[in-house]
């Protein structure tokens, strides 16, 4: 499903990764855990093609397509949903109104008719009902004055709308509570399917108990430094990452 | 929220398109201004005696006066003796059905998005179109009629309400006032009058959509609104003109009159042809002077405008706070793209005592445009009490254009309280990834965002215009990103 070969990317000439390989079929799930800085964060904002950041040389394909090439709005339309670390505000546009756009825009992407309001609500409604989002919220502008848990799950009451086939999950897990984060893990399992591949970014073991990841890597200084199963995670939480860097055990 | 309030947030889906000309037949003056000319118009229009004395009196003065440049706005000088001061369609007014309508002039309505027939069915809209300058339609006379409300042309106010008229006009606005004040006086050929007796609330909402349409026609309209005691009316005005290459002058004069206990709320869709995108050919100018007068205790006047259009706008409507307790509010998106100038604000003129004033202004700058809010607050000295709140808040899309505010405040009473808050902020990166992210194209995130941000004011317009007005600043913004 995704394919990434070699990635290299900068921001203001700055390299942040660094000769990244990483392949993910689908009905996969995989963790990639790292030190702060490390690039986890750079590498889904270029996975979902923001502007600021330059590829300076490697390959990404999704379903056997270029993606590097495609805008944002594409990946989108094909399938790619970023749960942002930091969901930003929108003041003033209410979430009604933004997954109305988003959620339309990305079926005129796959050719498919856009729904009316009344299809639309009866939809939001069931999908709220997943994360357990409150009726509140989505009469709010998007993610004004939402507490950061809040922010968190709206995120993935997004996915679950949007139905992508690559979710890209950047920490959902912090600022989430005991109770928000069985929620949220819930609904992920629920949306996992043979047809779609989840990235999970977490600095937690605790979320992967939840989320069973297939495979776990180590992001470190631009480069994936270690590849395991879900044992792997729990190493981590018990060693940290030094004994990676001076590649003990290696 | 109930259904029905979601439904209504998520809007319809209308397109919008402009810069087509309608194929009419009419009948004009030759080009150029003198007093001939005037008597022409008066005469054309069948005017009484004291109208054309006024005219003349007016253009006396004009001639005496130098356009005025302190403005914030940079345009080649207006050869007034280019314009055409009058332009009416021949297929003539006075239709009982819409069989008897040009079927040209229908079609232009449609590419408008206002079909006369659907805004029939818009219960509670009474639509008087101007198309150039004379009245070609106006519906729901009668029902305004049985609450003894006058809502009509200019030109037919003069015929049947020539008292009216008289007593009015010129009252708020003088033709002094300023030099397209004065010309408007001289040259005025139609607009909007409305008169609401003592009591009265009036049953719909008024609006009237103005079209410049014949080639060459400076567009001078003049309204009138009068609201007599404990009275209560609303008041649309919403424009969209055709694709031109000779730039078309337009200076409108509005004036409004609020006693006692009465109020107008007075709201303008203003997207008139903003010239070519990157040279700025071909746009409207709009130097328009609007102006309300709260004459008795209590009484209130509410400017609400999205200004969208126009190549250079020039505009501040304001409000003169005579009576004790009386209100003035201004709510204003001015957004400018391409190379198009704004100058707008407003003015609010406290003489009564616990007089109070509210501004909320959204300028919105992409492109090379140049956007600047310059408003007035003026506290005389009887004003015991006054307050005045504003809040200025300019939003940048990209770096090639300017936002600017001039503020001036002016206090003859020391128990006032004025406050000014401005804000200048940039349409965030952050926000357009998060929405292209969500699958919107930047234009369309960028149309998002600033609807958002305008939110405060849209919600002012009622809901009809509203979802008007928001697909309005998404499509001003278009070619703003990329
Ligand atoms: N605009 C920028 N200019 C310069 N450096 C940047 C910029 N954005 C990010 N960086 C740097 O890139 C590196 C990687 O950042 P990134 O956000 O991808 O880390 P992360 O692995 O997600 O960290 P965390 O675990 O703290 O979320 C950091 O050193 C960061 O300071
Ligand atoms: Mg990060």
């Amino acid at each position: 499903m995704l394919s990434i070969k070699n990635l290299h990317a900068s921001i203001d000439d700055k390299a942040i990764l660094k000769g990244l390989n990483l392949e993910m079929k689908a009905g996969e799930v995989h963790a990639i855990m790292g030190p702060n800085g490390s690039g986890k964060s750079t590498l889904a904002s270029v996975l979902a093609g923001k502007e600021d950041y330059e590829v300076t040389e490697g390959e990404v394909l999704y379903h056997g397509k270029d993606m590097l090439d495609m805008a944002p709005e594409e990946r989108a339309g094909e399938g790619l949903f970023l749960a942002f670390q930091y969901p930003v505000e929108i003041p003033g546009v209410s979430m009604v109104n933004f997954m109305r756009a988003s959620l339309n825009s990305i079926r005129e992407y796959r050719k498919q008719e856009p729904l009316s309001a009344g299809q639309f609500l009866k939809l939001m409604r069931e999908k709220k009902e997943i994360v357990n989002l409150d009726d509140k919220l989505l009469k709010r502008a998007v993610n004004e004055g939402f507490s950061g848990g809040e922010k968190k799950r709206n995120e993935i009451f997004q996915m679950a709308m949007l139905e992508p086939s690559l979710v890209l999950m950047d920490e959902t897990d912090s600022g989430l509570d005991i109770d928000a984060l069985r929620i949220v893990s819930d609904a992920v399992n629920q949306f996992r399917s043979k047809d779609n591949a989840f990235l999970v970014i977490t600095h937690y073991q605790r979320l992967l108990e939840y989320i069973v990841p297939d495979f776990v890597h180590v992001l470190s200084e631009g480069k994936i430094v270690r590849s395991g199963g879900k044992e792997l995670a729990l190493e981590l939480e018990e060693k940290g990452y030094d004994w990676l860097k001076e590649g003990v055990g290696a | 929220m109930t259904e029905d309030q979601l439904i209504k947030e998520l809007g319809s889906e209308q397109k919008y398109e402009f810069g087509f000309v309608t194929e009419i037949e009419s009948d004009q003056a030759p080009k150029g201004l003198n007093e001939d000319i005037i008597r022409l118009i008066s005469s054309k229009k069948k005017e009484p005696a004291f109208m054309l004395e006024y005219r003349l009196k007016a253009y006396q003065h004009w001639l005496t006066l130098t356009e005025p440049d302190w403005a914030h706005v940079d345009y080649p000088p207006i050869d007034f003796q280019n314009i055409i001061y009058y332009s009416a369609p021949k297929s003539k007014p006075k239709l009982n059905s819409l069989d008897e309508v040009d079927p040209e002039l229908l079609r232009t309505f449609e590419k408008l998005g206002i079909p006369l027939e659907e805004q029939k069915a818009l219960a509670g809209v009474a639509v008087d179109a101007v198309v150039d300058s004379v009245s070609i339609k106006t519906t729901y006379k009668e029902k305004l009629a049985e609450k003894g409300v006058i809502f009509c042309s200019m030109s037919e106010a003069l015929q049947d309400h020539p008292e009216l008229v008289r007593k009015y006009l010129g009252t708020v606005v003088p033709y002094t006032d300023n030099y397209y004040a004065a010309l408007n006086a001289a040259v005025f050929t139609d607009g909007s009058f409305v008169y609401i007796p003592k009591g009265v609330r009036c049953p719909m909402e008024l609006s009237t959509y103005f079209r410049i349409n014949e080639q060459n026609t400076g567009q001078f309209e003049r309204t009138l609104i009068i609201a007599e005691e404990k009275s209560y009316v609303s008041y649309l005005e919403g424009c969209t003109a055709p694709i031109r290459d000779e730039n078309q002058l337009h200076a409108a004069v509005v004036e409004l009159i609020a006693d006692e206990d009465a109020e107008i709320k007075y709201s303008t869709v203003q997207n008139w042809y903003p010239g070519d995108f990157k040279t700025g050919a071909g746009g409207i100018y709009n130097f328009v002077t609007k102006r309300g007068i709260c004459k008795g205790r209590n009484a209130k006047i509410s400017w609400t405008q999205v200004e969208t259009g126009s190549a250079i706008t020039w505009k501040y409507p304001s409000v003169i706070l005579k009576g004790d307790n009386s209100r003035g509010e201004f709510f204003s998106v001015a957004v400018t793209n391409g190379m198009q100038q704004a100058d707008t604000g407003t003015k609010m003129i406290h003489l009564g005592k616990n007089t109070t004033s509210l501004i909320i202004s959204k300028g919105i700058s992409a492109g090379h445009s140049n956007n600047s809010y310059r408003g007035l607050v003026r506290i005389g000295k009887g004003a015991e009490n006054a307050r005045n709140f504003s809040q200025c808040d300019s939003l940048l899309v990209g770096d090639q254009c300017g936002a600017h505010t001039f503020p001036y405040i002016e206090v003859g009473n020391s128990t006032a309280k004025v406050e000014h808050e401005a804000t200048t902020s940039k349409i965030g990166e952050d926000q357009i990834f998060y929405c292209t992210q969500r699958g919107l194209d930047e234009e369309t995130a960028v149309g998002l965002i600033v609807n958002g941000y305008a939110k405060e004011v849209l919600n002012q317009l009622p809901m009809e215009f509203a979802v008007e007005a928001q697909k309005l600043l998404s499509i001003s913004l278009e070619g703003s990103v990329g």
